[in-house]
C-alpha cells in the first residue's frame, strides 16, 4: 500500500468517523492486552503475501492432471485442498463444483462475502457489491454476458450461495490444446475469476 | 458508494483488496479477536450479514467496522465509553 505522503503531513487531517472508530477499537483492545498491533499486521501481511488465487490454481491444475486427486477433491474438497497445504481459517467446509459441457457453475455469497481465503485470497470488490450479490441469483446468464462470459444457451448455469457451512470453488473445464502442458504450466492459465465461475477458460 | 460501475466489474485477475490501510486493520482486528477468543468465524459473520442487510448500499468496510464494534462491545472487550475516549494508536503506514 502507498505510504501516507500527503504534503500536509504535520497537520493531521480529520479521520473519517468509521476510520477513527476502527482505530479506537484497536487502541482499546491493545491497551487491554487482547491484541497487539504486530499480530494484526501479521494477519494482513500473511493474507496479502501467502493466500490468493495462485493456491487455488495449483489445486485445479492437479485435478486436471491427476484423476485420483480430482476424485478426492470432488468427494472431500476440504481434505484434498488441505493435503496441498492450503487449509486454515475460511478454508473449512470447501465444496468443489465441476464445470462440464452441460453445466457452468458460478459462486456468490448473497448475504455477505463468504469466500475461500486460503485458495482465492480475499474477495474482489465486485464480489461484495449488492449488484453482484443480487444479480448472480436473479439473472446469472445476463450478468455473465455483461462480464464478457457468454454461456451457450444449452449450458445450464448453476449458482452456488457460499456460507460458513459451504464455501464453493469452481473446477473449470481444461481448455482444448493444453494436453501437453505440465501442472505448473497449467496453473499459470487458471484465473481467479474462472474459479469463482464468472469466466470460462 | 453506488452500484458498481464498469471499473469495479471483474475484468482482470488483480484488483486491490483494500482501499485504505484502515480497512486492512479492521479486517485484521476481526480475525485476530475471533482467533484469540477461540470463537467460530460465524460470531463475526452473523454481525457482518446483519450490518450489510441493515444498509445494503453502505460501503462494505463501513459495515465491517460496525460489525466489529458491535462484537467487541457485546463481548465486553470494550465499552462504548472507552471507545469514545480512546486515542487512536499511532500507526505506521502498512
Amino acid at each position: 500500500m502507498a505510504p501516507d505522503d500527503h504534503p500536509d503531513h504535520h497537520h493531521p487531517t480529520e479521520l473519517a468517523p468509521i476510520e477513527a472508530r476502527v482505530a479506537a477499537i484497536e487502541s482499546v483492545l491493545v491497551d487491554k492486552g487482547i491484541l497487539d498491533t504486530a499480530a494484526v499486521d501479521a494477519i494482513v501481511t500473511h493474507l496479502e503475501d501467502n493466500l490468493g488465487p495462485m493456491n487455488g490454481a495449483q489445486v485445479i491444475a492437479k485435478a486436471w492432471t491427476d484423476p485420483e486427486y480430482k476424485a478426492q477433491l470432488l468427494d472431500n474438497a476440504t481434505a484434498a485442498i488441505d493435503a496441498l497445504g492450503f487449509g486454515g481459517p475460511q478454508g473449512e467446509h470447501m465444496v468443489v463444483v465441476e464445470n462440464t459441457p452441460e453445466v457452468h457453475n458460478m459462486v456468490v455469497c448473497t448475504l455477505c462475502s463468504c469466500y475461500p481465503w486460503p485458495t482465492l485470497g480475499l474477495p474482489p470488490k465486485w464480489y461484495k457489491e449488492p449488484a453482484y450479490r443480487a444479480r448472480a441469483v436473479r439473472e446469472p446468464r445476463k450478468l455473465l454476458a455483461e462480464l464478457g462470459t457468454v454461456v451457450p444457451d444449452d449450458v445450464e448455469i448453476r449458482v452456488w450461495d457460499s456460507s460458513s457451512e459451504a464455501r464453493y470453488l469452481v473446477l473449470p473445464m481444461r481448455p482444448d490444446g493444453t494436453e501437453d502442458m505440465s501442472a505448473s504450466e497449467l496453473a499459470k492459465i487458471i484465473t481467479r475469476d474462472s474459479m469463482i465461475g464468472v469466466q470460462r477458460l | 458508494m453506488t452500484i458498481p460501475d464498469d471499473d469495479s466489474l471483474p475484468r482482470d485477475n488483480g484488483s486491490l483488496v483494500f482501499d485504505a490501510p484502515w480497512q486492512a486493520r479492521a479486517f485484521g482486528i476481526a480475525v485476530a479477536v475471533v482467533e484469540k477468543l477461540g470463537l467460530p468465524w460465524d460470531a463475526f459473520r452473523q454481525r457482518l450479514m446483519h450490518e450489510i442487510a441493515a444498509d445494503p448500499q453502505r460501503p462494505y468496510y463501513d459495515s465491517w467496522g460496525l460489525a466489529l464494534e458491535s462484537m467487541v462491545v457485546d463481548l465486553e472487550l470494550a465499552t462504548p465509553a472507552a471507545l469514545e475516549a480512546a486515542t487512536p494508536t499511532e500507526r505506521a503506514p502498512l
